[in-house]
């Protein structure tokens, strides 16, 4: 697999030279490859939110680099504002931002900046629109009139509208309801699937993490200790907890089973594998598949 | 049985619409809460939970039906007062409920407006800040503090009113898992300690699973109450509410579907953990 996105060696200071100087990254080399939906964990403080607002250019390495496409972000002007429409940034409660007087307005933003012309700003706007699942009518109302769920996704129709092709989204769920909550990741799986963008989540939420990333990375104090599939990354049982992060509820569930003394395979992470564990330890085969994949596309 | 600290009869509340016909939000809502106990209020966006969580202090009034707050109906302008010093209301958003630049005057601001004599406040401020462990940070400044701790400082601040019940509306939606800890263990102390009635207003599954009972709204009516072990059972009946379960319930449920013979109050690890062992035993 091809990285689309690389940093080399990304060292960020805060208030450098002063009292309140602070490391919030510490040479860190991250990877993102083409296509692949990855997830960034690390608690609050971790130095996540300055990593992922390196990726498309909103802050400057203190020293390192970041490369998307293979070129270094900072070379030039041009290189710099080429980044900003490959990588979108989806931020927290990013319904705050909305300012627009139609919902359409405020889609079309991001791509008019881009200075495409109207016919291709109107596909898009449409396109964006109809991949968060709003209807077409809504485009002409207020922003305001909406759901608070409506709002963030019109929020992330505004950045998809620019077609990047890595999105960075930061806690997209926060705050929703399970209904909501799985909108919003079914949104995001039909970006990933249709353009074959790469996706990089932030989440607190490690349930959510396990169902749906390929590949995780974990950001402690500044720096990367270690990153894999979810099925290694949750094996840093003990590493997890201490740094406030722990590991699904499933995980946890079944090192308490194998501690007990039960023959089981413990690095299950969601509630599909643990049925499949505890039936293949009772020597039964699944009685239909239907339930396993009803099961994948259920609520957390 | 002693007396409902909130009585709820038939409540209905809409919110007028510029055209047409008003929005109904509560839907004929009956519910008796007891003093001292630890109530969570579950449902979907939009079920009315947040809106009937308004009605526990008078901050909206009801379109039809009564809401008692320990005998005061809470239409009566006179009482107001009174009822707002027996409920007190903590918000979402931490940052939008602090008003001064030092803790502790943050959570001098509640009991000063209730007249509270000077020594007293004093002594109402240190009781409420050691109740939510900030005590130690009772100088600081509140916007260098984390969300879990500003949200505490929010709780403090409440408390030093003493009211008799405390109404929390989804208190760790922006919140950590550091933070969720950190305001869930202060609200159990609360209820375990202080013997303060806490309704808890929420869409996080684990947390309501820790109250002592369980409401599920949906439509803007009660759709399930009971302990929280007997509302998860319910597996079906809240996915089509818009809600799950705990992954530990759902796990039982799942291999239940596979002709398995297991119960379904396994709500924590250990007691999931317990009965996967038991069954691996048979």
């Amino acid at each position: 697999m091809e990285p689309i996105i690389q940093t080399q060696q990304l060292t960020h200071i805060y208030s450098a030279g002063t009292p309140f100087q602070h490391v919030a990254l510490d040479s860190v080399d991250f990877v993102a490859y083409q296509g692949e939906y990855l997830g960034v964990i690390g608690h609050t403080g971790s130095g996540k939110s300055t990593l992922i607002q390196h990726l498309n250019g909103l802050l400057k390495p203190t020293s390192g680099q970041v490369l998307v496409a293979g070129k270094d972000i900072w070379e030039s002007k041009e290189a710099t504002r080429q980044a900003r429409f490959q990588v979108g940034l989806v931020f927290q409660y990013p319904e705050y931002q909305l300012f627009e007087e139609t919902v359409y307005k405020d889609i079309a933003f991001g791509p008019k900046n881009m200075g495409l012309d109207e016919t291709e700003v109107d596909r898009r706007v449409r396109q964006a629109a109809e991949f968060v699942g709003l209807r077409q009518d809504q485009l002409d109302h207020s922003p305001f009139e909406l759901s608070g769920g409506q709002k963030r996704r019109v929020a992330i129709a505004g950045v998809i509208a620019m077609e990047p092709a890595v999105l960075i989204l930061d806690e997209p769920t926060a705050g929703l309801d399970p209904v909501g909550v799985e909108q919003i990741l079914g949104n995001i799986q039909d970006y990933h699937k249709a353009k074959n963008a790469t996706i990089i989540i932030v989440s607190h939420s490690m349930e959510q993490m396990a169902r749906t990333a390929d590949r995780l990375v974990v950001i402690n104090d500044g720096r990367i200790p270690f990153s894999g599939t979810p099925r290694e990354v949750f094996s840093h049982v003990e590493e997890l907890e201490e740094m406030g992060l722990g590991v699904p509820q499933m995980t946890r569930v079944f090192h308490r089973l194998k501690a007990m003394g039960a023959p089981v395979d413990d690095t299950v992470y969601t509630v599909e594998q643990a049925k499949a564990a505890i039936l293949t330890a009772l020597g039964q085969s699944p009685r239909s598949t239907r339930t396993v994949s009803s099961d994948e596309k259920g609520a957390v | 049985m002693n007396e409902p600290i909130l009585k709820i009869e038939d409540l209905t509340f809409s919110y007028p619409v510029e055209e047409g016909e008003p929005r109904v939000v509560l839907n004929g809502v009956d519910l008796d809460i007891e003093p001292g106990t630890f109530v969570a209020v579950l449902g979907h966006n939009g079920s009315g939970k947040s809106t009937l969580a308004k009605h526990l202090n008078a901050i909206l009034l009801p379109s039809g039906g009564k809401v008692y707050v320990s005998g005061m109906d809470t239409a009566d302008e006179a009482l107001l007062l009174d009822i707002r010093r027996t409920v007190g209301m903590v918000f979402q958003n931490p940052d939008n409920q602090i008003v001064a630049n030092v803790v502790e005057e943050d959570c001098a601001f509640g009991p000063e407006n209730l007249g509270v004599p000077p020594d007293e406040i004093r002594e109402r401020v240190d009781r409420a800040l050691k109740a939510v462990g900030m005590y130690h940070f009772k100088d600081h400044a509140p916007h260098l503090l984390s969300g879990g701790q500003k949200q505490r400082i929010a709780i403090a601040g409440v408390l030093a009113m003493e009211p008799r019940c405390v109404v929390l509306d989804e208190p760790t939606a922006m919140l950590d898992p550091i933070g969720r800890r950190e305001v869930m263990e202060t609200i159990k102390a609360l209820n375990r300690d202080s013997g303060v009635t806490v309704v808890l207003i929420t869409h996080h599954m684990d947390e309501a699973a820790q109250a002592d009972r369980l409401v599920v709204m949906s439509g803007g009516k009660i759709v399930s109450d009971g302990a929280p072990k007997e509302v998860f059972q319910r597996v079906e009946e809240l996915k089509t509410t818009g809600l799950t379960v705990p992954e530990t319930v759902r796990l039982c449920y799942e291999l239940r579907q596979e002709g398995l013979d297991l119960p379904l109050d396994t709500l924590s690890d250990e007691e999931c953990a317990q009965t996967l062992y038991q069954l691996l035993q048979r």
